[in-house]
């Protein structure tokens, strides 16, 4: 396998642009004989969806869910970044551009990112063209946040609901599309695997959520576009249906998988109740511009947070990073949380939870004044928790939140697979060991709107593709891969739940490739997984068949690929002896904690490749680069 | 706490259903609805009995794939909230209660308590977004937005399309999210060129869908999750017969 990152040679500002003009087109009439299939439609499938349909490629849009507009992308609250500078607070392309790098602490590729720092721009503007209802000051100007791990006020917003209405926008224009016929759409369809043809992604085999129903599709290209696989921890801020299906089929038929270890832990959740629970809840870090964070000063101390006196507690977020404060980024956040809490300073039944406080803001602001910023989250905190966050402090402890990791891509989005694209948070690209806040839906709508129309361009245009149907040979292999697969999970004759094994591996991944991780922990890890992955195989109990509407069989071949992709997370991890970002093995850290990069022996993306049944994976390096900016310690101090 | 449920079971959609009763037992008040019946699920799993079906993903209230009707109500009894944001706490020990799917000739029931309601999908296409193509937008300020018409514009787009307002009508309509759409649009600038055009094409669709007609109930407003006003559904109907009045115009213009 052969990793070409396609980076332009031209200067950092220039590579894009050049690299836009350098890339081949298809005539506007050549379009409509093209194909493209486009699995996901959140913020980055239906986005390209959309944009690939208005060019005049016939599209086909596939999503698990029974309408393209509830992808999880409609679950983020905070914002959008974008490089507009309209607060006149030193904003600029090159400044995003470099927050990004360094929050992604120098483990994402400079060319990438610069691009997507240099299209955040355009965004705001497509998304305002298409009715998107940002926030605005009386002026009727746009109004802006800030968020963690910046000091500048560049976060476009839609009350707590920007994720929605980014979405809504997206398929609002996806339905327009289908509408003239060029987007044909495939709700409640799940992916189960890809076909590849002479070295070529050609095409996929899907299952009718309804019927039962297997079928094939052939195209000239195919874009994956399916989310994160943060669900493998089975707690997490993932919707529940979110999987790593699409891009671990993928990835099994020749895609490298980029960085599968970094996961970041986010810092703002609502803290784990009890054993039943299903999943875990985000509440938007912009809360964290407005709220302090504090744990009691002495260990063990029970008292209720009125009765602590403000010089016995700890607001060790700002003690110890005292220009960011609570603004800090995510891991570290997230990271600080989890030592008070391991030093047993934690507050709540389980004390594994810190205190979010509003006092001193609902002071200064009014019950009013916080009610306008964050009244909805207000309430949703309230409605989970019972408790009242104007009258008392949240709790919060981190909780998996998204995966950096992903297929491995070029810098035209393709994987090692001529012909596959992977989009958005599927993807390894752009965040490196870390993503910022309000930087995903950046990435889903910059690649979807104003990267891949080009890029596919350029593929489609310079590719001699052969003629093949859905009765190749190899569309036939693969289609019978997938129904016995389906049957050998129906015929286990075993007792155990697919739920409850999914928890057991949750657990593990948790305990010893979560917030910190280890080389004794993530050796046990390996060992355990591969026992877990046997027993599910000989263990696990589908009811019911295949012909019919049967969530046990959806979540049994989406657990049966978490099982997998778990241990090539650890196997990643283990590999990776530094500590950056979200991945802190505890083994290589300085003195006061805090990560510690090894870039002589790290610096590169761990891009594997599938090495066949029963055989480890190959590691290849992509190495990164960086001229523009220094490979500097990333402090927060 | 200990539960009766009656949960409508329907194998498919061209097989009869019925209410079947469960024990839902040592129910945690802090449990939301939804993982009160995972467990339950996970008990009939156990006893090789075919779990209930019922469409749910992001479990945070807002991606609109939750619903059913819990003792009569859309989303049950607590006001504002989605199923999966319902909590046990709002139920006492010994409490009986009823689990059945939207009920509304355009919403078929797929299974369970799962419905179709790719209805929604078909009124938006019929003209619920802005023919904005991508790459040429001018730059965001140059849209100036009031502030009481942004957040207005903001109310009407919390819709989050669950279809309680359907489920909750005794007409079956959909005028809630109809109107929540076409006002979401109606208030900005940017929705002007096609305005009248969408809500004619909007309320066409939603009638060739099969949705019933708005009679001032207000059981849609009280049901919804996101508690969308009908003033929204004055203001289509404003619209509607103003653009019945003088699109001629600009059909013959077109």
């Amino acid at each position: 396998m052969e990793l070409n990152s396609r980076i332009p040679s031209s200067p950092l500002e220039k590579k894009w642009e050049m690299h836009r003009f350098e890339m081949k087109l298809v005539n506007p009439a050549n379009k409509r004989k093209y194909q493209i299939i486009v699995v996901g439609t959140g913020l980055a499938g239906g986005s390209a969806a959309a944009s690939l349909a208005e060019l005049g490629y016939n599209v086909k849009a596939f999503c698990y869910q029974d309408s393209a507009r509830r992808a999880h992308s409609i679950a983020a609250q905070g914002g959008i970044n974008a490089a507009k500078n309209y607060q006149n607070d030193g904003d600029s392309i090159y400044r995003l551009f470099y927050d990004t790098i360094k929050g992604g602490d120098f483990r994402a590729r400079e060319a990438n990112v610069y691009r997507l720092a240099e299209i955040s721009v355009n965004i705001i503007d497509q998304c305002v063209a298409q009715g998107v209802p940002f926030a605005r000051e009386y002026s009727g100007y746009l109004a802006n946040r800030s968020f963690g791990g910046t000091q500048v006020s560049r976060t476009f917003y839609a009350r707590g609901q920007t994720g929605q209405q980014l979405l809504l926008g997206a398929y609002q224009a996806l339905m327009r599309q289908v509408q003239t016929g060029k987007v044909k759409m495939f709700p409640r369809t799940e992916m189960l695997d890809i076909v590849v043809i002479n070295g070529k992604a050609r095409g996929i085999v899907t299952r009718d959520m309804v019927t039962g129903k297997i079928q094939t599709h052939i195209a000239d290209a195919v874009i994956l576009a399916t989310g994160g696989y943060g669900n493998v921890f089975y707690l997490s801020t993932n919707a529940k249906g979110c999987n790593t299906t699409a891009i671990w089929r993928a990835y099994k038929r020749g895609a490298a998988f980029g960085n599968p270890c970094y996961t970041q832990i986010h810092p703002t959740c609502i803290p784990v109740t009890g054993e039943y629970q299903s999943k875990l809840t985000l509440m938007s870090e912009s809360l964290r511009n407005d709220g302090r964070i504090w744990v009691p000063k002495q260990k063990g101390d029970k008292r209720s947070c009125n009765q602590i006196p403000e010089e016995e507690r700890d607001y060790y977020l700002e003690r110890k990073y005292p220009s960011f404060g609570n603004l800090a980024p995510r891991d570290i956040a997230s990271r600080a949380a989890k030592e008070v809490c391991d030093e047993g300073r934690g507050v709540g039944e389980s004390g594994l939870g810190v205190y979010l406080d509003f006092a001193d803001a609902i002071k200064r602001l009014g019950d009013k004044g916080i009610e306008e910023r964050y009244g909805n989250l207000f309430e949703m905190y309230q409605r989970i928790t019972d408790e009242d966050p104007y009258k008392v402090p949240m709790r919060i402890y981190p909780a998996v939140h998204y995966t950096m990791g992903g297929l491995w891509v070029d810098y035209n989005l393709m994987t090692t697979i001529p012909g596959l694209f992977v989009l958005g948070e599927a993807n390894f690209s752009d965040h490196g060991a870390n993503r910022l806040g309000a930087s995903a839906l950046m990435q889903g709508l910059a690649d979807g709107y104003f990267i891949i129309p080009y890029t596919i361009g350029d593929y489609i245009a310079t590719t001699k593709l052969e003629a093949a149907d859905e009765s190749h040979p190899e569309c036939r292999q693969v289609q019978e891969e997938v129904t016995s697969r389906i049957q050998k999970l129906l015929d286990i004759p075993g007792k155990r739940s697919v739920d409850s094994v999914h928890r057991e591996l949750g657990k593990v991944m948790w305990d010893y490739c979560g917030m910190a991780r280890n080389r004794n922990g993530l050796e046990q890890a390996l060992k355990r997984i591969p026992e877990i992955r046997e027993e599910y195989w000989k263990s696990v109990n589908v009811l019911g068949s295949n012909e019919e509407v049967n969530q046990s069989l959806e979540k049994a071949g989406r657990v049966a690929d978490f099982l997998e992709l778990a241990e090539l997370m650890c196997l990643d991890a283990l590999e990776r002896n530094e500590s950056c970002g979200g991945h802190f093995r505890e083994e290589y850290q300085t003195a006061e904690g805090e990560t510690l990069r090894d870039d002589q022996n790290y610096c590169h993306v761990a891009a594997w490749e599938y090495g066949g049944p029963d055989r480890k994976p190959v590691l290849h390096k992509e190495l990164l680069n960086f001229e523009s900016v220094h490979l500097t310690q990333r402090s927060y101090k | 706490m200990n539960l009766t449920l009656y949960v409508w079971r329907q194998p498919n959609a061209k097989s009869e259903g019925k209410m079947v009763r469960y024990e839902s037992k040592n129910v945690n008040p802090d449990m939301s609805f939804l993982e009160m019946l995972d467990v339950v699920n996970e008990e009939l799993i156990a006893k090789q009995q075919d779990p209930i079906a019922f469409d749910h993903d992001c479990r945070e209230g807002i991606c609109g794939t939750c619903g059913m009707m819990i003792n009569g109500v859309a989303h049950g009894p607590k006001k504002g909230t989605s199923a999966c944001q319902l909590h046990m706490r709002e139920f006492k020990d010994g409490d009986t209660i009823y689990i059945e799917p939207w009920r509304a000739s355009s919403f078929p029931v797929l299974k369970d308590l799962v419905v179709d309601r790719t209805a929604f999908d078909r009124i938006i296409r019929a003209g619920g977004y802005i023919s904005v193509s991508t790459g040429s937008a001018p730059d965001g300020n140059a849209i100036l937005i009031p502030k009481q018409n942004a957040d207005l514009s903001m109310d009407a787009a919390a819709c989050i399309g669950c279809g309680a307002c359907v489920a909750a009508c005794p007409n079956g309509s959909a005028m809630l999210f109809t109107a929540a759409k076409v006002s979401h649009l109606a208030l900005l600038p940017q929705g002007q060129p096609e305005r009248k055009r969408r809500v004619v094409d909007m309320v066409n669709a939603m009638d060739t869908e099969g949705f019933g007609t708005c009679t001032n109930h207000r059981e849609c407003e009280a049901a919804c999750p996101k508690e969308i006003s009908i003033q929204f559904i004055a203001r289509m109907n404003r619209d509607y017969l103003i653009a019945c009045l003088t699109r001629q115009e600009e059909s013959e213009t077109k």
